[in-house]
């Protein structure tokens, strides 16, 4: 191991390629470090994108030697091969300038999956009161801290060969709204994944949950939702129109 | 996919799983056995419950094919969804007929 890291870096659109930089190796270095050090040392033109740098935000997410990850939360130290390092943008949304992807896709697609609260209540009402143990608290807590870093989207298959596919990080949201007690309309969430593109179209890869930065289990919750909608079809009581 | 094909796909696979299951363990008793095809049909023919049995099999293959059929080639070609439905209708339906000909060949005639 040297004192300087070989770094590989996507340059330019779709159409670009890699630059190599050397990049001085420190102790406790994340990728993201590496990123800032050669847009603030050798190229102010490097684009790339951050902001909490502490794994809440979600929007460093890059392609480090090969695979989709969290780079504020990455150290250097496990993810090189030897000195090398190639960091590419994220995978399955379109680039638009060198570590910068376009991530309209995932959030149309995050915001057709309808996992949002639908309330029924008033300020007048009460406070919902849901027991923190019951069954359906429980699952939406183990699918609720997402961060939408679209780590999952972008490792996921089925997303790369099928363009309208939902994705995990979207379903596994929906999901989580289909667990609130409090949630007036059910029927909109499974409507919503219920069409060509949602969650039926999942093979239980399981590449979401294989690299979920914060260990979250999208394919259980896809798994859950095929369950709900199978469940619903066959007592008649999923409205398709 | 729609709900309707899922569902009926899961559902043709839960009926596959122990018709499989005894579909391999009569070939290999046909075979180790060594029964002959004579022997073989003196057994099946005539018999209600083995006709019902092998209808079921085929029928749960034709739709489960079928339908698996249809989302390989949504997913891996560029055929509209029309053409991938006529190809995996035609599919069933062949499937069908080659099925239930061979079991009405073994069972009743």
């Amino acid at each position: 191991m040297s004192d300087t890291l070989e770094v590989r870096i996507w340059r330019g659109g779709a159409e670009g390629g890699l630059v190599h930089y050397n990049v001085p190796r420190q102790a406790s270095q994340t990728v993201l470090d590496v990123v800032t050090w050669v847009q603030r040392n050798d190229d102010p033109s490097l684009a790339y994108r951050f902001a909490c740098r502490v794994g809440m935000c979600g929007s460093c997410a890059m392609t480090v030697n090969g695979r989709p990850r969290w780079t504020c939360r990455t150290h250097v130290d496990k993810v090189t091969d030897g000195d090398s390092l190639t960091i590419e943008p994220l995978g399955n949304v379109p680039v638009i300038k060198d570590l910068a992807a376009d991530m309209t896709p995932f959030f149309e697609k995050w915001q057709s999956a309808r996992g949002r609260f639908h309330g029924a209540a008033t300020r007048r009402d009460a406070y919902a009161r849901i027991k923190p143990d019951s069954p359906a608290r429980q699952t939406a807590n183990a699918h609720v801290e997402c961060i939408n870093c679209a780590v999952c989207y972008s490792a996921c298959d089925v997303v790369s060969w099928r363009k309208e596919y939902l994705g995990p990080a979207a379903l596994n949201r929906a999901w989580v709204a289909f667990n609130d007690e409090r949630d007036a309309h059910l029927g909109y969430v499974l409507r919503s994944v219920a069409v060509n593109g949602g969650c039926m179209s999942c093979h239980t890869h399981q590449s979401c949950t294989q690299h979920c930065p914060v260990g979250l289990d999208p394919s259980a919750a896809i798994a859950g939702l095929k369950k709900a909608l199978s469940r619903a079809y066959l007592s008649g009581r999923l409205k398709l129109s | 996919m729609t709900p309707l094909a899922f569902v009926l796909q899961r559902l043709s696979a839960l009926v596959m799983v122990p018709v499989v299951i005894v579909h391999l363990g009569l070939v290999i008793y046909a075979v180790r056995g060594g029964l002959s095809a004579g022997e073989i049909l003196g057994r099946t023919q005539g018999s209600v419950a083995w006709g019902l049995f092998y209808t079921l099999f085929v029928v749960s293959v034709a739709l489960h094919a079928g339908l698996g059929l249809r989302n390989i080639l949504d997913e891996w070609t560029a055929l509209n969804r029309g053409a991938t439905a006529a190809i995996a209708h035609l599919f069933v339906v062949l499937t069908l007929l080659l099925g239930l000909r061979a079991v009405f060949a073994v069972t009743v005639s």
